[in-house]
């Protein structure tokens, strides 16, 4: 299962940024295909992206003189919601992938989680709110035009794909860079130094993308259904579970990125994963 | 019961995005999307 899932991880992340002529010329790709976009967290100024970033869409929306609410980004998110819940984050961002990379590195202590754990995962539905719904919305300029907050104050997604890829790339990009790149460069190499310690710090506690889908994963087609009869909560899935999560209580957690481990844990075989959570389902 | 559940809102999901297509939201979207986002990038 492990090698599965980063096998997909890094076919989606080549796929979703398989532009690579933007890569050699340091410029974005600019087809039809950036009107569709892709279901993780990928900037749509990196070099390489061929769709569009949903949250990076859901802001330019809102923020836009001319529209106030998206039904597009909305029926996105529902959409991909119902079918795959955070599934999307386990198997198809390519920031996931990163920090999964990441925290393979060998360091002195790994912890699942960070102290206060169970009030920061809420901390990703506060920025959510702020910065990607109501900032945009509320801070316009003369012409009723918003920033999208999130990305310019918060998305390390961003600074690494787009920012820093273009500051490499273009010599324009480089001496345009001043206290705003700083800053979000901070976020980034903050996020990346704590990856190797605590598993997905970013999608735990910050990513609003992950925040929405997680809300779908009650109810999505790709889900997690634990056999009853086989189950004796012994409570190894727990301890399997990278987001921390007592599977055999809650299957179908918010915070649950359906990478499998628990699956694989588990000594009776009474977890099962799939679209309608394998065979178990009721 | 769950998958009905699923089915609507995926239904509702497809729906809404025509609504949006309609809209021309789809426009706003890509003319952010296919010029550098400076914002984005940590510039602007």
């Amino acid at each position: 299962m492990k090698k599965k899932r980063t096998f997909i991880q890094l076919l989606a992340t080549a796929l979703t940024n398989g532009y690579v002529l933007g890569f050699t010329k340091g410029k974005i790709y600019q087809g039809d295909l950036k009107k569709i976009c892709v279901p993780g967290l990928n900037c749509y100024s990196c070099p390489g992206a061929l769709g569009s970033c949903p949250i990076g869409s859901l802001q330019a929306v809102l923020g836009s003189r001319n529209y106030r609410f998206s039904f597009y980004m909305l029926g996105f998110f529902m959409l991909v919601g119902a079918l795959l819940g955070r599934a999307v984050c386990g198997f198809l961002c390519p920031f996931g992938l990163l920090q999964d990379l990441l925290y393979k590195i060998p360091f002195f202590k790994k912890v699942k989680n960070l102290p206060g754990h169970k009030y920061l995962i809420y901390l990703k539905y506060v920025i959510l709110v702020v910065f990607v719904i109501l900032m945009p919305l509320i801070f316009v300029d003369i012409i009723g035009q918003g920033s999208p907050w999130f990305c310019k104050l918060i998305c390390p997604a961003g600074t690494l794909e787009g920012g820093w890829t273009l500051a490499l790339l273009s010599p324009e990009i480089r001496e345009s860079i001043g206290w705003l790149f700083t800053w979000k460069s901070f976020i980034l190499i903050g996020i990346l130094i704590l990856s190797m310690g605590v598993y997905r710090p970013f999608c735990k506690y910050v990513c609003p993308l992950g925040g929405i889908y997680g809300l779908f994963n009650p109810i999505a087609f790709y889900r997690i259904s634990i056999d009853e009869e086989k189950c004796t909560k012994c409570s190894v899935c727990r301890k399997a579970c990278p987001m921390d999560i007592p599977v055999y209580e809650t299957p179908n957690s918010r915070e649950c990125i359906r990478c499998g481990e628990c699956k694989a844990a588990c000594p009776h075989q009474a977890i099962k994963i799939g679209f309608g959570g394998g065979r178990n389902d009721k | 019961m769950k998958k009905y559940k699923s089915l609507f809102i995926a239904a509702a999901g497809i729906g809404l995005m025509i609504v949006g297509i309609y809209r021309q939201e789809v426009v706003v979207l890509y003319e952010k999307a296919i010029h550098i986002c400076l914002e984005c990038v940590g510039i602007g």
